[in-house]
């Protein structure tokens, strides 16, 4: 390889094409499979030697506010985070698409089908399609690396935001990718009109119309897009629509040879009605093969298609309804022979993620179980997302609830509205402060019974130990929320505290009001790494 | 020249410093390479693979098609085991005979070896007792990458570049141990592979 070219995860792709692309600011909460943007970026001299923004943010809906407020000012800026992130982001980002963008903004969003480390598999394209802004969906890593620069040239050019959409098989895949030139940051620049960004209802209806504006012009470049391609096929039985990585899975089963069919390569939205006439007109059947939800598939086939389906794919059986693709699935989409394999044999058990060795949550754990599930039951303890939802498994079932990030604590308030005793909450530290806090808040006015444990292992451990706003913050964060301070206790959880734990909640489930409990100790993975760092730092 | 690998093992076993040993070893050799890897949850201890394709054509997708790969490297024996539907007929099931036990309800480990030589063509080696033999009781890793590099159409003086360029800040002795353990391993496979 030259040196112009690195072996890049997909995210690491966007994060050095935003780089080159002249980004001034990036603004993100963790989240798999999004997080390595961000840390790209952190790691990265050429950001550190420009002085580009890249601390983290408290969560999604901050990242993407702080974001538009770079764009106010002329620079070109990057939010990213997980696919259930733009639902915590949603309110500024639909409203975004109103203000539009003066300096460039990309929202990169990265979906993760199938669910493998997230709690639903909603496909962006869907809030994209709804916020009525253009999507960039690459199917390579060096597609994903040349969408930032041709991301910020639309925002710019329409004033608009654009959404980068990742899936977990190309955010976490690596690959070569050849760097451009980079460009210049933008210089700071606030907008021509100062009322833009202002969507009191008059200048945000005229904004709006505005925006209806630009969608004729942004299919058009759709249609002109380098990303769409429509290949000629000589078989016109079927036509195939591709979208960002699915086109892979079928170009995968066409390996040495050209696919027969004609096929839409579609990596730009939104969808180029050219290319899509020109396929309804010349082919019997369309096979949509897209990654995550049936978003084409559906547009294409409309309420009114109900004959014999004309129109294939995830709604049509002809691939999964659920779960991401692989190239298994498409082989037979295309009515390809399957490839011989042996299936797996019986003997292997299924091994899910655990607790590590030695982590502070199953001290935590163990205890609230004999303070609360051997005392009054299961179905107590209200949870949230992090390393801790592990505790629904064995040995500890002990949570009852994992629905978003902060829900834990309202949970509890709701259910001990209802009248439910005890009624807990557990969530972890980085939880806390990216959506806990004002449902804390909810609690103290109404001086509801319930107790939060706060999990402060000063790292947001499930994404791989990056720095938690909470820390050092938690106690007086509760106090000035309102809560007792003297309802504010803490305990390191270990196995010789234990008793001293148990008693600790037994006293607060005994206290009619708001309790929090800060268990406190720091995770065993970034304690090792931290160990092994300042080992490194003594040899050299 | 194509060749699929699934690399299979538990979350913390450290799997990806053998796709990197192989990785630049694929891009000194002028290949092409995709590699898919689990970030997330399952690094928690749970089962985690990377899909490592290198190619000297365009390599599409980034997921290793069922019955194409040439071979499934496991640091793990159950884990081996688990994905045997993506081997190809003619490929190989290179795997560690070690197991790690983080689950209460582990296999009896004799059944979990007898499967494994119900495959073809399969390599079982003690990978860990190779490691600590060699007095590099973390050099698992680099016993089974040796192993496996019978069965691989690269250079195998790359693969000690690769160790060259994975280990090179840790000094010159660390570098001549995993090339020694990358030796050894290949070694066993040429003595032991099953056909």
């Amino acid at each position: 390889m030259d040196n112009n070219t690195l072996l890049l995860l997909g995210d690491e792709a966007v994060a050095q094409g935003a780089l080159d692309a002249g980004t001034s600011g990036f603004y993100a909460y963790p989240g798999t499979p999004s997080t390595e943007i961000m840390e790209y970026v952190q790691h990265s001299s050429q950001a550190a030697e420009k002085n580009i923004h890249r601390m983290w943010s408290a969560n999604e809906k901050t990242a993407v506010e702080t974001a538009i407020g770079m764009s106010y000012a002329g620079k070109r800026t990057m939010a990213m985070m997980k696919h259930v992130g733009l639902n915590v982001a949603a309110d500024p980002f639909i409203n975004s698409g109103i203000t539009g963008a003066n300096g460039g903004i990309i929202v990169t969003v990265a979906d993760d089908p199938s669910m493998h480390s997230s709690q639903n598999e909603q496909d962006s394209r869907v809030l994209a399609n709804f916020a009525m802004v253009p999507i960039l969906e690459p199917s390579n890593q060096q597609e994903a690396y040349q969408m930032c620069f041709t991301g910020f040239e639309l925002s710019e050019k329409y004033q608009t935001p654009v959404v980068l959409r990742l899936t977990t098989r190309i955010a976490h895949s690596r690959s070569g990718v050849k760097r451009g030139a980079p460009l210049k940051e933008n210089e700071l620049t606030m907008p021509e009109d100062k009322r833009q960004f202002v969507l009191l209802p008059a200048i945000a209806r005229r904004r709006y119309k505005l925006l209806l504006e630009k969608l004729p012009a942004l299919e058009v470049e759709a249609n002109n897009s380098p990303y769409n391609h429509y290949y000629e096929g000589s078989n016109k039985k079927m036509g195939i629509i591709a979208t960002g990585i699915a086109y892979n899975y079928v170009m995968e089963n066409f390996q040495d040879q050209q696919c027969p069919y004609p096929l839409l390569k579609l990596s730009q939205y939104p969808i180029p009605r050219a290319y899509i006439d020109r396929m309804v007109n010349e082919c019997e059947e369309i096979l949509v093969v897209e990654e995550g939800m049936p978003v084409v598939e559906e547009k294409l086939r409309g309420l009114l298609d109900r004959g014999p389906a004309i129109v294939k794919g995830r709604m049509t059986g002809e691939l999964p309804r659920d779960g991401e693709l692989n190239p298994r699935h498409v082989r037979k989409a295309l009515g390809m022979e399957a490839r011989q394999s042996a299936s797996a044999p019986e003997v292997i058990a299924p091994r899910p993620p655990a607790l590590c060795p030695g982590c502070s949550h199953i001290d935590t754990y163990n205890a609230i179980n004999e303070a609360v599930k051997s005392e009054y039951g299961d179905g107590h303890v209200f949870s949230d997302i992090g390393c801790y939802t592990l505790g629904a498994l064995p040995p500890f079932e002990a949570i009852n609830s994992c629905v978003d990030m902060g829900a834990s604590i309202t949970m509890a308030k709701g259910a001990s509205d209802a009248g439910l005793y005890p009624s807990a909450a557990v969530i972890g530290d980085s939880t806390f402060t990216h959506s806990g806090m004002t449902g804390l808040l909810d609690a103290v006015i109404e001086g509801s019974n319930i107790v939060v444990f706060i999990l402060d292992n000063s790292t947001t451990a499930m994404t791989g130990g990056q720095q938690s706003h909470a820390s050092g913050r938690l106690f007086n964060i509760c106090e000035g929320l309102g809560v007792h301070p003297d309802h504010i206790r803490s305990i390191i959880p270990k196995r010789n505290t234990h008793d001293q734990f148990v008693q600790i909640i037994k006293e607060e489930l005994a206290y009619e009001g708001v309790s929090v409990i800060i268990p406190q100790r720091e995770c065993v993975q970034t304690q090792l790494r931290r160990a092994k760092q300042k080992k490194k730092g003594g040899e050299a | 020249m194509k060749l699929d690998i699934i690399l299979a093992g538990v979350g913390g076993q450290g799997i990806l410093s053998i796709a990197t040993v192989i990785g630049y070893a694929a891009v000194e050799s002028g290949l092409s390479l995709k590699q898919a890897e689990v970030h997330g949850m399952s690094q928690r201890g749970g089962d985690v693979q990377s899909h490592l394709r290198i190619s000297d054509k365009t390599i599409y997708s980034d997921l290793v098609p069922e019955g194409a790969a040439d071979i499934i490297l496991s640091v793990e024996p159950m884990e081996s085991l688990r994905y045997i539907p993506y081997l190809s007929p003619e490929g190989w099931l290179v795997t560690n005979t070690t197991p790690y036990k983080n689950i209460a309800n582990y296999p009896d480990l004799d059944a979990v070896l007898k499967e494994v030589d119900k495959v073809p063509q399969h390599v079982a080696i003690d990978a860990d007792g190779t490691a600590k033999d060699l007095k590099n009781p973390r050099g698992m890793n680099m016993v089974m990458t040796g192993a496996a590099s019978l069965f691989m159409d690269i250079d195998f003086e790359k693969l000690k570049e690769g160790i060259r360029y994975s280990f090179g800040r840790k000094g010159q002795e660390i570098v001549d141990l995993n090339i020694a353990t990358l030796e050894a391993g290949r070694k066993f496979a040429e003595e032991n592979r099953s056909s």
